[in-house]
């Protein structure tokens, strides 16, 4: 598999692949990282949002 | 500085003066549009060091994330699905809506992190929506997609609610 990375198009198995993810009320994240030589060629990341913003409408009450 | 999720309070406003059209409808004549068509909303990526928050009203590039693959004002939403309403009770109800296709921000290096997404309306002259936060994050020649929330009365990305 071919990875798009600084260095242009590379085989996937000459890179260190590093995967990692964060998971709580507000969202699901998963990123991945390739290395080559000890330097960052690549990364993505995949944010999920779990919930988004709300906002309360009052209507006045005449009492 | 940082930013806040909120949503826009001078999109509120501006709700209230028809100054958004999320969807189709039929409007009586007001003298002149009776069918306006949808606006077109966009999404643009901010730095965890910028401050966008519920006092923005307006998309400014100031704060805005910069890199290879990355144009200034981000990128056009998917709005394929209008506005729905629920009510749940006789005096509480949710009005919501949610973009109807993740974002995703391709072959892009985004180096400075970055942890939020402002929407707002390029239409009607680059009006804020919402600010929604995530974790710092960073690309390098890679792929940011954010996925949308489930489109419902408790998760909708943009939800108007009575209690």
């Amino acid at each position: 598999m071919l990875i798009n990375t600084t260095k242009g198009d590379m085989d996937a198995a000459t890179l260190e692949k590093r995967e990692g993810f964060v998971d709580n009320a507000h969202e699901h994240t998963t990123w991945v990282e390739y290395w080559l030589a000890g330097e960052l060629v690549h990364r993505s990341a995949h944010v999920h949002l779990k919930i988004g913003a709300p906002a309360e409408v009052t209507a006045a009450l005449f009492a | 500085m940082a930013n806040t999720q909120a949503m826009c309070t001078s999109f509120l406003e501006k709700l209230l003066v028809g100054g958004h059209q999320f969807g189709a409808v039929t409007l009586a004549s007001r003298g002149s549009l009776t069918v306006p068509t949808k606006d077109t909303f966009k999404a643009a990526l901010f730095l965890a060091s910028a401050t966008v928050n519920a006092s923005t009203a307006a998309y400014s590039a100031s704060g805005e994330v910069s890199g290879a693959g990355y144009a200034a004002g981000g990128i056009a939403v998917t709005n394929a699905v209008d506005p729905a309403s629920t009510n749940a009770s006789a005096t509480a109800g949710t009005a919501y809506w949610t973009p109807s296709a993740s974002l995703s921000y391709t072959s892009v290096t985004l180096a400075t992190a970055f942890d939020s997404v402002l929407i707002y309306n390029s239409t009607q002259g680059n009006t804020a929506v919402s600010v929604h936060t995530f974790g710092s994050q960073t690309v390098t020649a890679g792929t940011f997609t954010l996925t949308m929330p489930t489109n419902a009365t408790t998760t909708a990305l943009l939800r108007l609610a009575t209690t």
